[in-house]
């Protein structure tokens, strides 16, 4: 069975459609990079799956549960389950590394023990060994506004893995990284899918980069998915249906 | 706005329309001046004469005398007074408009119907001046202390309210957003992104709050009958200018230590 | 593993480091909240306990935005007129508003002219903070206290209002107008000076219409704020408008009928005043 099965999605702000109709199925530890012009529905097809868009019709089936049924605690605990990383990491940035990462803990605590910050000490441990994997160890108690980039980013995916999530859902993690960081960012999430088997979903403007990293493509072009297969099968052809005229500029870098 | 005339106008153009602008500019700039006068019966002559004279007062009652120096025991009890007024007012205030601006600001707010009803009680409680809220309680509680506080607290909640809602949208929304994706419920989201994101700068506006609070508490005290305020106005009124003019030397002293003080804690804590 | 801490008394993991900044955040917090709890103690609330407070204050808000109404006489109308009544009492928020508008010009001319010398790119440095130090030290005097002060020059009235609310105004604007100087481009006034320009040919050149839209936004803030002053000045310091007359309901006929209808009045120019400098604001990027 499909991990995530997205069925005739669809949402609407008004007149302007940003999805229209799109399904698609992921498996289980599949890499998925989503491509597509800025305005093709990317961004809103990552945040319709763990809802912090309303979708307006179709229906999101996460690890056998409708998405766009649950209410409250029981979307709560599923959002839990999904790990998110942002273009702009989204962190507290007066807060410590570790009290970002351990943010990632909150989906399955109770009021109080979240609002005073009352982690166990095996969660505690455990975001100490995520933060030692992606090479942060040194920087534990730095303020989060003194981080570079690159570093910031991998805080953002340390706080998504401490969830323990079944998938991460990634908004352009590199589109704010100078080249090297950007390596580093896609080497850990590529590292993340094949060690420890999360399936990872991630917006991508570089198509070079999905190419390279990812085993499946999904390509937009104005809120309808017009490709959807393996890496190698995205021809030149394909890459101007999705771009249409951008796509001159993209293929000669 | 359509650029073939602007390709068209010569500089000179440009200019004369300049200055027709400034002249019709300046015509009604003194139109209003003069209804404004009329209408206050502003006597002009008097500005003239007064600053002089006011000078001059100044210089003569600048320095106390013994009878002033005697006053300073219960100066200085008022004075701490409406400090504590001060600072009660603005504290109580800023912990209701942190909930109104909670309720009120697009990231937090739990439904439309609350964002508009908080916003709308904070613009009401900050659009009625300070004197307008003084003389409400007077009427109210009649003349003391109280009837200070509950002004003083009134103007401070509308106004930090605005502030923090402000402080709040631009500090939180990312993290707000990260925080719902983690699945952390809504009290989480308040205690670990928006209260860390935003609290420096809101005990900005609050150390700012209290400064104004103390000047502000002047005026009200002359409205009430209370603190500081109230004991400028009888000396002022009995003629002691050598005593009302301690009562601001002490206050000017006062404001400005408080101002270093929290200009101080500001670098530090931002 | 990594350099981890231990929590002192608990021994558990810590997930943070005391930093200067958050030791001077909490003791602004601890400063303030205590004080806050010791004035309460000392509060002399002339024995008025919490819910007689609270009904109190409920059932006067009740009168006052529930059933506002003025009473002819005390706005000089000697007949059943309402619209006379109305007319009269917008009589006096215009006197108010004129007030306000009287001492912004006279703050804004003068600040205007400082601000010229004030700014940092126009004058040394030195000029720019004896300016500056002398501002602090009129914005430290209440503005109902200068217009006391300037009333024994004037008497009470109209003149000691509009000159004693010109210096807080001075002090606001002066701030607003030399940053927008400041603003402008170091290079366009170089380039002027290169060419032989004299100071006034900058200023009237280069730093005013470039900055006039600022300027002109921020005088209606101050306009705005000067307003509240205003009325405020009507009821404390003798400055007349409405303030004066809410300052009468209030201390001679203990009416808060009529101060919510005086109140309701006032709260409608200061929302309409609201509105556009929130608007300006926006509009121009004025940070406050």
């Amino acid at each position: 069975m499909a991990l995530l099965d997205v069925r005739k999605l669809t949402k609407s702000y008004g007149e302007t459609q940003a999805l229209s109709d799109v399904s698609f199925q992921i498996s289980k530890g599949e890499f998925v990079s989503v491509i597509g012009p800025s305005g093709s529905g990317k961004t809103t097809l990552i945040r319709c799956v763990n809802r912090l868009i309303e979708p307006s019709a179709g229906e999101i089936v996460f690890d056998g549960k409708e998405m766009t049924a649950l209410r409250g605690p029981e979307l709560r605990r599923e959002r839990a389950r999904i790990g998110m990383i942002f273009q702009h990491y989204n962190l507290v940035y007066r807060l410590t590394v570790i009290e970002n990462v351990l943010h990632g803990r909150l989906g399955y605590k109770g009021a109080i023990k979240g609002v005073f910050s009352m982690y166990d000490e095996q969660e505690k441990r455990h975001a100490l060994e995520i933060l030692e994997l992606l090479g942060l160890g040194e920087l534990v108690y730095r303020r989060c506004d003194m981080l570079s980039g690159g570093q910031k980013q991998r805080v953002g995916i340390a706080r998504a893995l401490v969830q323990n999530p079944r998938i991460i859902l990634c908004d352009e993690p590199i589109s704010s990284l100078d080249p090297s960081s950007a390596r580093i960012i896609m080497d850990y999430l590529l590292k993340i899918r094949t060690e420890m088997g999360i399936t990872m979903v991630v917006n991508l403007h570089q198509i070079d980069v999905a190419r390279k990293y990812s085993s499946r493509i999904l390509g937009f072009n104005k809120g309808t998915l017009v490709f959807d297969g393996p890496s190698d099968q995205l021809s030149q052809q394909k890459i101007y249906e999705i771009y249409g005229a951008e796509a001159g500029e993209l293929i000669n870098d | 706005m359509n650029s073939s005339t602007i390709d068209m106008q010569t500089p000179s153009d440009f200019f004369r329309y300049r200055n027709v602008m400034l002249r019709i500019f300046l015509a009604i700039l003194i139109a209003l001046t003069l209804l404004s006068a009329w209408h206050t019966e502003l006597k002009v002559g008097t500005f003239f004469t007064a600053l002089p004279r006011v000078a001059s007062w100044i210089f003569a009652h600048v320095v106390p005398d013994a009878a002033a120096w005697s006053r300073f025991p219960s100066m200085l009890e008022k004075l701490v007074e409406t400090i504590f007024l001060s600072i009660m007012a603005t504290t109580t205030a800023a912990v209701t408009a942190f909930l109104f601006a909670i309720m009120g600001s697009q990231c937090t707010r739990i439904n439309g119907f609350f964002a508009i009803a908080s916003r709308a009680v904070a613009s009401v409680s900050r659009n009625i001046p300070i004197a307008a809220w003084a003389l409400i309680f007077l009427v109210t509680f009649g003349m003391s202390a109280f009837t200070g506080y509950l002004a003083l607290f009134f103007a401070s909640f509308g106004f930090l309210t605005r502030a923090f809602i402000e402080t709040i949208d631009e500090a939180s929304d990312s993290q707000v957003e990260a925080l719902r994706a983690t699945g952390a419920s809504y009290p989480h989201i308040i205690a670990q992104a928006v209260i860390p994101a935003s609290i420096p700068q809101m005990i900005s506006w609050v150390l700012y709050m209290v400064e104004t609070n103390i000047r502000d508490a002047t005026l009200v005290g002359l409205l009430t009958g209370s603190g500081i305020g109230f004991l400028f106005d009888l000396y002022y009124k009995t003629q002691q200018y050598k005593s009302a003019s301690l009562v601001v030397i002490l206050l000017v002293i006062v404001v400005m230590t408080i101002e270093f003080l929290s200009n101080h804690v500001r670098r530090k804590i931002l | 593993m990594s350099t981890v801490d231990y929590n002192r008394w608990t021994g558990k993991i810590a997930i943070r480091r005391l930093t200067t900044s958050q030791a001077w955040l909490y003791s602004v917090l601890v400063v303030l909240s205590s004080a806050t709890v010791y004035g309460f103690l000392v509060l002399d609330t002339k024995g008025v306990g919490l819910i007689d407070a609270a009904t109190r204050t409920i059932e006067y808000f009740g009168l006052m935005f529930g059933s506002p109404r003025g009473v002819p006489s005390h706005f000089g109308v000697f007949n059943d007129s309402t619209a006379a009544l109305f007319l009269a009492s917008f009589n006096l928020v215009l006197q108010t508003l004129s007030l306000a508008f009287l001492s912004t010009l006279l703050g804004g001319v003068i600040a205007l002219v400082l601000g010229l010398f004030g700014a940092k790119n126009l004058t040394g440095p030195r000029t720019s903070n004896a300016i500056k130090g002398l501002m602090a030290l009129i914005r430290a005097v209440p503005t109902v206290l200068w217009v006391l002060i300037f009333a024994i020059g004037a008497g009470l009235g109209a003149v000691a209002a509009v000159i004693g609310m010109s210096f807080h105004t001075i002090g606001y604007l002066l701030k607003a107008y030399s940053e927008s100087f400041e603003e402008i481009d170091e290079g366009v006034i170089e380039a002027l000076r290169a060419s032989g320009a004299s100071w006034l040919h900058i200023v009237s050149q280069a730093v005013l219409p470039s900055s006039i839209t600022q300027i002109l936004s921020w005088t209606f803030l101050r306009f705005e704020i000067n307003f509240a002053v205003a009325v405020a000045m009507g009821a404390a310091a003798g400055a007349g408008g409405i303030g004066y007359n809410m300052f009468i309901s209030a201390g001679y006929f203990f009416d808060i009928r009529e101060i919510g209808f005086i109140t309701y009045q006032i709260l409608v120019i200061a929302i309409l005043l609201e509105v556009v400098a929130t608007r300006l604001k926006k509009r121009y990027r004025l940070a406050s």
